[in-house]
Order: structure tokens, then sequence, then C-alpha cells
């Protein structure tokens, strides 16, 4: 009985229209041009916008990528993941301000961290599926939450971390347009190898646990362990852009844990388009400057937006913007060959 | 020894708040297979609506206790035809995103008319004072609280067990299928279920508008304590769930009794359970057996 629920990919599930597939039919000359304007973007950004913006999309884009990775290709909702953003914040502030490493290092630590705190979270949610994993990884962050509320010798409580230094080698980053170049090598690395992952023969497995669990039992791969190994992978991404979202505001405030946290990054990837990886960077891109756009017309329920745009995606938008197009274009592809 | 019992009585007292707050999700749960998130911003328009019916109108609390209830529940039963309805066909997830999307909606519409600070309510006066149980005395309202629920409790126990519509919702939720097949109209009575559950969410937020603080966030919060709280009951099972309810108030009660000088301990008790319960019975405490996946 509970079966027919707690399997995320029962039959129920709507054809989402994997990204897997339809990216690996389009052409491959197409595929190279969108890479190339991808990167034209990326490297164009902080002209076009303002630069600290910029920075924090670049930020979402990896946790958005990250959410991606368990909710897109291997059917698990996770919405606790402002624990391994929020942590590996904490860390990356507390290890810059305290042992003073090269911001990169700092980062790095922080989501090293972050990995690690994803294997205990990770273990004892991939025991249930479905909603039950949405509703246990929301507790754990929500405990992750209160830690780092009573823990007030190390995270300072509501005072927040401050001070963050954005230090690199004595290279001046203390303007924001510069900074995102500086962040940007370790932000294309992390969605590299977000890529790497979700085409690796590892990723097909996630991939095939998320479509027919039993069966993937019953050739024989320990569905447990791969979810649990796809969980630190992307608690280890989410975590990247945690530390580097520190940096950034050069401030760690325990908002970085909150649940709205982890909410606002599954409705960037719903929006984006689950299961589309590219998807959830754009719908960090629209997101963050959404909001910002909002606070400096000095708009303050910013919820009342948020929680609009996710009513809507959900109700007549489930593919995300990134799916639609993907859908699209497939369907003109498919027409042309016949 | 006095001691001892106080914490108890008062870990029973919030306990009995998470009971009401799971029962409803359990019963919404096995009728619609919805998780609601927004059930605490359900919790917290029942504590709101009693503040701004008694200040704006000076309803007194038992009017409040029967209007809010009432009110919300038909309000939850708009949304469900509205929106909830059209996504119940597919992945539950869905509906569970639907619902975060709604808490942030009706949290901010509150925040916009009344703002983010605490609203005081008095205890309506039959129920202020204390009760002297010999050697200890409990206020009157907290022992008020205590019985209401549970007198709640053994109704929609009562109701679902011993009545007719309790074993159509019941058969409905176990064998949907099977239950059409007898002829009986399932689908009639997943909106009144749903706004039952919701009413439940209401009715508990007016009880708690005299004893807590009453502001836009208060629901929030307390929502994620409730999921913990249903994870470690199981889901599937009402008695569970209420159960659960009573327990992880005791546990947290005792434990900020008695583990006081270990804050983080006390304040995370919840989850540190429901850790255990997922090591040892994953699928919750009275709940069953999930196919593996």
């Amino acid at each position: 009985m509970t079966s027919t629920v707690d399997t995320p990919a029962d039959a129920a599930r709507p054809a989402a229209p994997s990204g897997l597939l339809t990216v690996a039919r389009a052409p491959r000359w197409l595929r190279y041009a969108l890479l190339a304007a991808g990167l034209l973007v990326a490297f164009w950004l902080p002209n076009g916008l303002y630069p600290a913006v910029a920075v924090d999309i670049l930020c979402w884009a990896l946790f958005a990528v990250a959410v991606d990775l368990l909710l897109g290709f291997t059917g698990l909702m996770s919405f606790g993941h402002a624990a391994f953003w929020g942590t590996s914040a904490y860390v990356t502030g507390l290890v810059a301000i305290h042992v003073g490493l090269p911001f990169p290092a700092a980062v790095l630590a922080g989501a090293l961290t972050a990995a690690l705190l994803a294997v205990p979270i990770g273990y004892l949610a991939v025991k249930r599926t479905g909603i039950y994993f949405a509703m246990v990884t929301l507790a754990f962050a929500q405990m992750v939450y209160y830690v780092a509320n009573e823990w007030r010798s190390v995270t300072q409580g509501e005072n927040g971390l401050q001070g963050v230094p954005r230090e690199l080698f004595g290279l001046d980053l203390s303007d924001d347009y510069y900074f995102y170049y500086a962040i940007l090598p370790i932000v294309l690395l992390g969605l590299l190898a977000a890529w790497r992952i979700v085409h690796s023969p590892f990723g097909r497995v996630l991939v095939g646990i998320r479509d027919n669990p039993a069966r993937a039992r019953a050739l024989g791969y320990p569905v447990h362990r791969y979810k649990l190994t796809a969980f630190v992978l992307s608690g280890f991404i989410a975590g990247l852009g945690g530390g580097l979202f520190a940096v950034g505001h050069r401030f760690v405030s325990l908002e970085v844990l909150h649940w709205t946290t982890s909410g606002k990054a599954v409705i960037v990837v719903v929006l984006g388009g689950i299961g589309t990886l590219w998807g959830g960077v754009l719908g960090a891109a629209i997101v963050v400057r959404l909001e910002d756009w909002l606070s400096f017309s000095g708009f303050e329920t910013i919820g009342l937006v948020t929680g609009g745009i996710f009513v809507l995606v959900v109700l007549l938008f489930r593919r995300g913007i990134w799916g639609s197009v993907a859908a699209l274009a497939h369907r003109w592809w498919a027409s042309r060959r016949r | 020894m006095t001691g001892f019992l106080q914490n108890t009585f008062n870990g029973l007292v919030s306990g009995a708040f998470y009971a009401l707050l799971a029962l409803g999700l359990a019963v919404i749960f096995g009728m619609l297979r919805v998780v609601n998130f927004a059930h605490g911003a359900f919790y917290m328009l029942g504590a709101f609506g009693a503040y701004v019916l008694l200040s704006e109108a000076g309803v007194p609390f038992w009017a409040a206790l029967a209007i809010m209830p009432v009110g919300l529940g038909l309000l939850g039963m708009a949304l469900e035809r509205a929106f909830i309805h059209r996504l119940t066909r597919l992945d539950p997830l869905y509906n569970f995103l639907l619902t975060f999307g709604l808490t942030l909606i009706l949290q901010d519409l509150v925040k916009l008319r009344y703002g983010v600070q605490s609203s005081p309510y008095a205890t309506p006066s039959a129920l202020s004072g204390s009760v002297d149980f010999g050697i200890f005395d409990f206020p009157t309202y907290r022992v008020f609280i205590l019985g209401f629920a549970v007198a709640v409790c053994v109704g929609v126990w009562w109701v679902l067990t011993r009545t007719r519509i309790g074993m159509v919702v019941r058969a409905s939720t176990e064998r949907p299928e099977l239950t059409r097949a007898f002829g009986i109209n399932v689908g009639r009575w997943v909106t009144p279920v749903f706004g039952f559950g919701i009413g439940l969410a209401g009715l508990a937020g007016v009880l708690a508008a005299p004893m807590r603080a009453v502001n836009p966030l208060m629901g929030a919060d307390l929502i994620i304590v409730v999921f913990a709280v249903v994870v470690i009951g199981g889901l599937g099972s009402i008695f569970g769930s209420v159960a659960a309810g009573f327990g992880i108030g005791l546990v947290q009660a005792w434990g900020e009794a008695y583990l006081s000088q270990f804050p983080i301990v006390s304040q995370t008790i919840v989850f540190i359970v429901m850790a255990v319960v997922l090591l040892w019975r994953p699928a919750g405490l009275f709940g069953r057996e999930e196919a593996p996946a």
C-alpha cells in the first residue's frame, strides 16, 4: 500500500523530459554553440549586471545544480540542502577569519565539511524515499540550524560571522567585479564536475535507480550506497556554492541554514527544469535577479512573490524553462527527421 | 517529584499541540496522499484569526474556538478544489511544493497587514488562575488544553472507527479502487477530509493563542518539528501520529528540564529521536514496512 506512494519513480511521475536524452539527441554543433554562448554570458555577466548580483548568481547556480543532481538524476527531493550550503558558509567563514587561508582553500575546507556532514544525514535519509525523504532532510537541516543558533561561541548566533576576508595571495579583491572573475573558475569546475557525474556510468546508474529502483536492485546495484554517494557529492557541490557565498558577502548569518533557503533552492531547480542541470543555472539567474530587483524597489514581502512563483510553476509549468525549451526543440528535430 | 510531575504535565500540553497537528496531517495524508506543508500556516492563521476577532470585533475566545476551525476548514476546502486537487494524480512531491509556496504566501500576507511583532491574547477569564492538585497546582488553561486535545483525538478516533463515515474514509484510504468497486463515491470525501484536517490545525492555533506568542512565523518552525513527529510515528498510522505527538512533547519537556546544561542537545532532541527511529525502524514506530526501494 505505502509502496505506491513511497517510490518516487512510480508511474504517476509526469513524463519529465530527461535532459539526458534531449541533450544527447541534439546535434553536436548545437551543443557546442550552446556551451560557447553560455561561457560568453558567464564572462560578460558582471558587465551587464551589478557585480554583487552576478556573484550571487554563480553561487546559487552551484547550489541549484547540486539539488538537481539529487532531484533530477537520482529521484530524491532534498528539502534540507541549506544544511550543506550553510555549514560550508560557516566553516569557510571561520577558516578564513581564524586561519587566514586564501579563500579557495577556505571554501574547499567548507565544502569538505559539508560533504562530511552529508554522510550521516544521507545515510539516515536514504532509508526513506519520496515525500518522507523530503521531510527527513528538512528536519535534519532544521537540527543543524538549531545547533548553529545555540553554539553562539562559534557562530556568533544571531549576530552572524562578520568580516570574512577575501584573501588571495595579497590580490585586492574588494571590488565585486574582480572577485567575480576570481571565483568563476571554481564555479565552472563545480559545474563541470556535476556534468561529469551525470554523464558517467555512475550517473547512468543513478538515473536507472530514479526510474526503477526495484529493477536496479534486482540487477545487483547497491541502491542505498549509490544514493548516499550522490547525496554526499551533491552536499559537496552545494558546499562549494555556500562557501563562495560567504566570502562573497563577507558575512554569514543564520539565514544560510534556514528552511526557506532549502525551499528556495528547490524552486530554483523546478523553475529552471528538473533533471536538466543547466536549467538550475538559468533558474538561479532569474530568481536572484528578481529578488535583487524586488528588494531594490523596496518590496519587503518577497515571500509573496517567491511563493507565487512556486504555486504557478508547480501548477502550470512543471517542466521548467529549460525543460520546456528542450521539449519544444526535441519535437522540432523529430519532425524534421521524418 | 513535584518538579518531575510539572515537567511531565507541561510536556503533555505541548505534546497536545503536536498531536492535533500530526492528526490533521495524517488524516489528510491518508485520504489524499498529500503532505500539507501549509499546516503550520493554518495553525498560525487560527491563532491570528482569534486575535483579530477579539481585538477588532470583540469576539470572545469561546466563539473563536468554533468560528476559526470552521472558517479555516472552508478555506482549506476551497484551496483543495482550486489547487491541490489538480496535482493529486501526480507525484506527491508536487503538492508538497505547492503547499510550501502557499505557506510563504499566507505568512507574508499576514506580515503585510500586521507586521512581525507578537500580539498578546488574554486568557479567557473562566480559565484563568490555576487548579490545585494537592501537592502541586497547574494553570487552569493548560489543564483545559490537555483535556480538550485528548477529547478531540478520542472523538476523531471514535468517528473513524465507529461510524459509517469513518468506515468509508478508512476504506478509501486503504483501498481506493476496491472501495469504488463497492459503489462508494470516494472522490466525494476528499475535499471534506482535507477541510477537516485544516480545521484541526486552526483549532490548535486558537488553543495556542492565549499561551504562545501570536505572530506570523509561529507555525513555520513548529511544522518542521511536526514533520519529525510524523516520521517518528509513521505518517500512515493515525494512532502513531497522535502517540508520537504526545511522546515527543514529553521527551522535549524532560530534555529541557534535565539536559539544560547541554542546550544543543535539549534543543535538537526531537531530531535525535528521529535519527534513532530511522536507524531502528525506518518505517516509523507505528508505520508499516515499505516495499524496498
